[in-house]
C-alpha cells in the first residue's frame, strides 16, 4: 500500500499545484516533494532486506486482459525510489530563483514526473511498466520543450521520436511474451503480464536472441549507450536546468534499472548471446564520450559527455554478469545521480551569473566564490572517483566486475577514471583557476539557497564515499534474486 | 429500436422548433435529445437480442454499445456548432435535425440484420452528409465538397448494391445467418464465382464509407471543403458505425473458410495500403485539417487490422478493440475538430501556424489539442494507446504478425506529424496574426474538458468499458 501512496502522492499535489499560483506553486511543490521524501524514507526505515517484493500491491487493472495494476519494492527498486524522491526536491530548489513562465504548470510537471518514475521502479507488471515508462517521458518532453533554449523544438522532437520508437520495440516485445503465458492466478484472462510469469517463461534460444534487442532498444536509447546516444548532448543542453537534472540524474537510470529488471531475468540465453557486443558497444561509449569531453567548450555539453561515458561503465558492469558489476551499477546509480546533479547545478549556476557556458570565457573564479569552487571540487572529485567519495565505490565494483568477466575489457574499461580526471580537471583549472575574464569580474559567491540545494548533496557523496555498506546491503538480495534468475534458465 | 424511433421523432420534432425562429434554443435542445436518446439506449444492455420486423433488425449489447458510442459523440460535438448559431442564418433547425436522421441511419447501420437494412442506414446517413458537406451554402470549397463527396457516394452505393445484388442472387437470402448458412453449404458451385464477386464489390462499397485505401481519394478534399464541424461528424460518427457495419458482415456474413480465401487476402491489402497512403500522405500536409483527414484515414487502417484479426464473434477481442478504438478515436477527433474549429474560425487559417502560441493565448486549447494529439498518435496515458494496444494484440494472437509491424511502424511515422500541433502551440511564438486570445464560450469550454478527461480516463482505467461486449 506504502508503495501505491508513494505513487499517488506526486500526481494529486500535481493536480492541486493547479490551485497555486507563482511562489506559493514552488513553496508546494517542495513540499509535496519532501512529503514524498520523508514516505521513501519511512519505506527504508521499514524495509526487511530478508524479504523480497515488500509493499507490494496486486490490484486488477485491465481485467480482461489479466493485466495487473502490480506495484511492489524490493532492494534495488528502494534504493532508486530513494534516489528518485531525494533528488526531486533538490531540483525543485534548485529551480528556486530562476525566472520560469507558468511555474505551477512547470512544478505540475515535475511532480507528475516523479510518479512516473517510481512507477518504472517499483512495477511489476510488464504492461504497467511500459505504461509508466512514458508517463515518466511525457512530462520531460514539455519541460525541455516548452522552457528549454533556442533551439528546442527540434532537439526534443529528436528525443522524443529516438525514446518513443525505443519503447515501442520494447512493448512489441512484451506483447509476444505476453501471448507466451499462461492464464493469471484468478480471473478469465488467458494470458498474463506479470513479472514473475515472465520469469518463468520457456523461451527458445533463437527466440530469446531477437527479443533481446527489441527489449534493449528501449533501454539503449534511453541510457544511452553508443550508438544510440545521439539525442543526448543536444538534448541535455537545451533543456532548462532542472530538466537536465531529472534527465541526467535519474531518468538515464531506468535504462540501468530496465536492464537489471526486464531485461536480464527475461531473457537470459539472448543476453549471453549478445553480452560480448554490449559489452564491448559499452566500453566504446566509455572511451568515446570521454575523448569527446576533452575537446568540448562548453561547460554543460563537455558534463553530458561525461555522463555517456560514466553511465558506458554502468552498463559493461550490468552486462558483465557477476555479482559485483551488478552490485557496483546499484550504488553507482545513486553516486551518478547525485554527482551529475550536482555538476549541471554549479554549471547552471556559473551561466547564470556570467551569461556564458564556455570555458575559454571563464577563468578565476576561485578568488570572488571560494564556497563554490569547494563544492565545485567535492562533486568533481566525486565523479573522478576519488577514494572516500561516493564515486569511488561504485567505479571500483563495476570495474572489478568487468575484471572478472574478461580482464582486457576490465583494463581498457578502467581508462575512463584516467580520462575522467583529465577533462574534469581541465575544466577545472580553467574555470575556477587561471586569470579573470571580463564575464567573471563581478562574480558573486553562492546564496543560502544553492547551498541548501548542494549541501545535501555533498553530504551524500561522502556519506556514499565512507558507508557504502549501508546501501550495497540494500540492493544485495535483489541482485542475487536476479542473477539466480540468470542461472536457473 | 427505442433509439431509432426517438431519433426519428425528434428530428422532425425539431424541425418544428425552428418555427419559433429561437435559434438559442436550438442547441440545448438538441442536447438534451440525445441525452435523453443515450439514456433510452442503455436501458437494453444485457437484455438480449431482441428482433424487430421480421428479424430485420436486432438489438443487443454490440449493438447498444456502438449505438452509445455515436451519440455520445454527437453529444460532445455539438457544442461546437455555435458558430451557426450566432450568425443569425435562417433555417438552423435543419441542420439539427439533419443530424438527427443521420444517426438514425447510423443506428440502423450498428443494429442491422439484413442486408436491406444496411443499405437503407447507410443511404441515411449518407444522403443526410450529402447536405451537410455543402452546408455553407456561399462557399465554393463547401459545394465542390458536396458535389464530389455525393457523386462518389452514389457511385459506390451502386457498387454496393449490386454487391449485394449479386450476393442475394447467389444464396436467394438478404438474412445475415441465411447468407451465412448458405456460403458455408453451397448449394450450387456454379454460383460460387458470383458470390464472391458479389462479396467483393460490398467490400468496395464499405471501404469507401470507412475511407480504406484505395477508395480514400475523397476523404482530404471533401474533409477540406466541409464546414469543420461537420467533416468531425463524419471523420467519427460514420467512421464508427461504418466500422460496426462491417465487422458485422464480415463476422456474421462470410466467416466460412472458402470464403475467407477471397476476402481476407484483399482486406489486409486494403489495410496496409490505407496505413501506408494514410500515414504518408498526412506527413506531406501543411494544413491542420488535411492533416486530420488522412489521420482518419490512417486510423482506418488500424480498425480494418481489427476486422483482418476477427475470432468469428460480436463478443470476442476483436469487436472489444474495434468497440475501444472507435470511443477513443471519436473523442480525440472531436477534441481536435473542434479546437481547430475554434481557432480556425477566428483566425481565418487552417495551417500547422495558425496554431503558434496557442499555449499563451489559450493554455485548456492547447492542452485539449494536446491530449488528442498524443491520443491519436497512441502515447500512453490516452485513450489510442489502449485503442491500439488492443488492437495489435488481437491481431498478434491470431498470428498477423507481419501486419502489426508494419502497423507499428507506422504509427511511429505519426509520431511525427502529430507532433507538430503540438510543437506548433507550445514551442513556437505567436505573431500578429495570432496574439489574440480565442474565444470560447463556457459551454464549449466545458465539452472540451470533458473529451479531455474521458481521453485520459479511457488511458488510464481502460478497465471500465475494454471487455464489456
Amino acid at each position: 500500500m506504502l508503495t501505491v501512496i508513494l505513487l499517488l502522492w506526486p500526481v494529486a499535489a500535481a493536480l492541486l499545484l493547479h490551485f497555486f499560483k507563482g511562489g506559493a506553486a514552488r513553496v508546494a511543490a517542495f513540499g509535496a516533494a519532501l512529503v514524498e521524501l520523508v514516505l521513501a524514507v519511512y519505506a527504508a526505515l521499514t524495509f526487511n532486506v530478508n524479504h523480497t517484493g515488500q509493499f507490494s500491491f496486486n490490484h486488477e487493472w485491465i481485467a480482461s486482459a489479466g493485466i495487473n495494476f502490480h506495484v511492489g519494492m524490493d532492494g534495488l527498486s528502494l534504493l532508486l525510489v530513494l534516489l528518485t524522491t531525494f533528488l526531486v526536491p533538490i531540483i525543485l530548489l534548485a529551480a528556486y530563483r530562476r525566472k520560469i513562465e507558468n511555474e505551477s504548470v512547470f512544478y505540475a510537471l515535475v511532480l507528475f514526473m516523479e510518479t512516473g518514475l517510481v512507477g518504472v521502479f517499483t512495477a511489476q507488471d510488464a504492461f504497467l511498466f511500459y505504461f509508466m515508462w512514458e508517463v515518466a517521458l511525457i512530462p520531460i518532453y514539455f519541460l525541455a520543450g516548452v522552457w528549454g533554449g533556442e533551439n528546442r523544438a527540434k532537439v526534443t522532437f529528436k528525443f522524443f521520436l529516438y525514446t518513443i520508437v525505443g519503447s515501442l520495440f520494447m512493448l512489441a516485445a512484451f506483447v509476444y511474451l505476453y501471448f507466451q503465458t499462461g492464464p493469471a492466478a484468478s480471473g478469465l484472462a488467458t494470458h498474463n503480464s506479470d513479472i514473475a510469469s515472465f520469469y518463468n517463461l520457456n523461451l527458445s534460444v533463437q527466440e530469446q536472441s531477437w527479443l533481446f534487442w527489441l527489449i534493449f532498444a528501449a533501454f539503449a536509447v534511453k541510457m544511452p549507450i553508443f550508438p544510440f546516444h545521439t539525442w543526448q548532448p543536444d538534448t541535455y543542453t537545451e533543456s532548462p536546468a532542472p530538466a537536465t537534472m531529472l534527465l541526467s540524474g535519474i531518468m538515464l537510470k531506468m535504462g540501468i534499472y530496465g536492464c537489471m529488471r526486464w531485461l536480464l531475468p527475461v531473457v537470459p540465453s539472448g543476453v549471453s548471446q549478445w553480452q560480448n557486443l554490449v559489452l564491448i558497444l559499452a566500453i566504446i561509449g566509455i572511451i568515446y564520450g570521454a575523448i569527446i569531453a576533452i575537446r568540448q567548450q562548453d561547460v554543460k555539453r563537455l558534463i553530458a559527455y561525461s555522463s555517456l561515458s560514466h553511465v558506458g561503465l554502468m552498463a559493461a558492469g550490468v552486462f558483465s554478469l557477476t555479482q559485483i558489476g551488478l552490485q557496483g551499477a546499484s550504488i553507482q546509480m545513486l553516486a551518478h545521480g547525485i554527482n551529475v546533479v550536482g555538476m549541471f547545478f554549479i554549471a547552471d549556476a556559473i551561466e547564470r551569473r556570467t551569461g556564458t557556458r564556455t570555458i575559454a570565457d571563464l577563468g578565476g573564479l576561485t578568488r570572488q566564490a571560494p564556497v563554490l569552487t569547494v563544492c565545485f571540487l567535492v562533486l568533481l572529485l566525486g565523479t573522478v572517483a576519488l577514494p572516500l567519495t561516493n564515486g569511488f565505490v561504485g567505479e571500483f565494483l563495476l570495474l572489478a566486475g568487468v575484471y572478472e568477466y574478461n580482464a582486457w575489457m576490465g583494463a581498457v574499461a578502467g581508462v575512463t577514471i584516467i580520462l575522467a580526471a583529465v577533462y574534469l580537471l581541465r575544466m577545472f583549472q580553467r574555470v575556477m583557476l587561471g586569470p579573470d575574464s571580463s564575464f567573471t569580474a563581478t562574480f558573486t559567491d553562492l546564496t543560502g539557497a544553492e547551498l541548501a540545494v548542494l549541501v545535501p548533496l555533498i553530504v551524500l557523496v561522502f556519506w556514499i564515499g565512507l558507508f557504502p555498506n549501508m546501501f550495497l546491503h540494500l540492493s544485495e538480495g535483489s541482485v542475487m534474486n536476479i542473477l539466480n534468475e540468470v542461472v536457473k534458465r | 429500436m427505442n433509439s431509432i424511433i426517438l431519433l426519428s421523432v425528434l428530428g422532425l420534432g425539431n424541425l418544428f422548433l425552428g418555427f419559433l425562429r429561437s435559434n438559442r434554443l436550438l442547441l440545448p435542445a438538441a442536447m438534451l435529445m440525445l441525452a435523453l436518446v443515450f439514456g433510452i439506449n442503455l436501458i437494453d444492455w444485457n437484455e438480449g437480442a431482441q428482433s424487430y420486423f421480421n428479424n430485420m433488425l436486432v438489438i443487443d449489447n454490440f449493438s447498444v454499445a456502438f449505438t452509445g458510442v455515436v451519440i455520445l459523440t454527437t453529444f460532445l460535438l455539438i457544442p461546437f456548432s455555435q458558430k451557426f448559431v450566432r450568425d443569425g442564418e435562417a433555417n438552423l433547425a435543419e441542420y439539427y435535425s439533419l443530424l438527427l436522421f443521420s444517426l438514425v441511419g447510423a443506428v440502423m447501420m450498428v443494429a442491422y440484420n439484413h442486408l436491406l437494412i444496411l443499405f437503407v442506414g447507410i443511404e441515411t446517413l449518407s444522403i443526410a452528409m450529402y447536405v451537410l458537406a455543402g452546408s455553407d451554402k456561399r462557399n465554393l470549397r463547401s459545394n465542390e465538397a458536396a458535389l464530389k463527396y455525393f457523386l462518389m457516394g452514389s457511385f459506390t452505393t451502386g457498387i454496393l448494391l449490386f454487391g449485394i445484388a449479386l450476393v442475394y442472387g447467389a444464396t436467394g437470402t438478404f438474412q445475415l445467418s441465411d447468407i451465412s448458412f448458405a456460403v458455408q453449404n453451397p448449394i450450387n458451385d456454379s454460383l460460387q464465382p458470383m458470390l464472391y464477386i458479389g462479396m467483393l464489390l460490398m467490400l468496395v462499397g464499405m471501404g469507401f464509407k470507412v475511407s480504406a485505401a484505395p477508395f480514400h481519394f475523397w476523404t482530404p478534399d471533401v474533409y477540406e471543403g466541409t464546414p469543420t464541424f461537420f467533416a468531425a461528424f463524419m471523420s467519427t460518427v460514420v467512421k464508427a458505425a461504418g466500422f460496426a457495419a462491417f465487422l458485422k458482415l464480415m463476422v456474421q456474413v462470410f466467416p466460412a473458410a472458402s470464403a475467407q480465401g477471397v476476402w481476407l487476402p484483399t482486406l489486409t491489402a486494403m489495410c496496409a495500403l490505407t496505413l501506408l497512403l494514410g500515414n504518408v500522405g498526412a506527413v506531406a500536409q501543411t494544413s491542420v485539417k488535411r492533416m486530420l483527414a488522412y489521420s482518419s484515414v490512417s486510423h482506418a487502417g488500424y480498425l480494418l487490422i481489427g476486422l483482418v484479426a476477427f475470432n468469428g464473434q460480436l463478443e470476442g477481442a476483436s469487436a472489444n478493440a474495434i468497440f475501444f478504438y472507435s470511443l477513443a478515436y471519436s473523442v480525440a477527433t472531436v477534441a481536435a475538430f473542434g479546437v481547430l474549429k475554434l481557432v480556425a474560425d477566428q483566425r481565418q487559417r487552417e495551417d500547422y501556424n495558425g496554431l503558434n502560441g496557442l499555449a499563451k493565448t489559450n493554455p485548456l486549447l492547447a492542452f485539449v489539442m494536446t491530449v488528442a494529439m498524443l491520443s491519436l498518435a497512441g502515447i500512453p496515458l490516452t485513450g489510442g494507446f489502449f485503442g491500439k494496444f488492443f488492437i495489435f494484440s488481437a491481431a498478434v494472437e491470431n498470428g498477423y504478425i507481419g501486419l502489426v509491424v508494419f502497423a507499428v511502424v507506422m504509427s511511429m511515422v505519426s509520431i511525427y506529424y502529430y507532433l507538430r500541433p503540438i510543437i506548433a502551440m507550445y514551442m513556437r511564438e505567436t505573431d500578429v496574426t495570432t496574439d489574440e486570445p480565442i474565444l470560447v464560450s463556457s459551454f464549449q469550454s466545458a465539452a472540451l474538458f470533458v473529451l479531455a478527461l474521458l481521453t485520459v480516463v479511457l488511458g488510464v482505467l481502460p478497465g471500465l468499458i475494454s471487455g464489456i461486449l
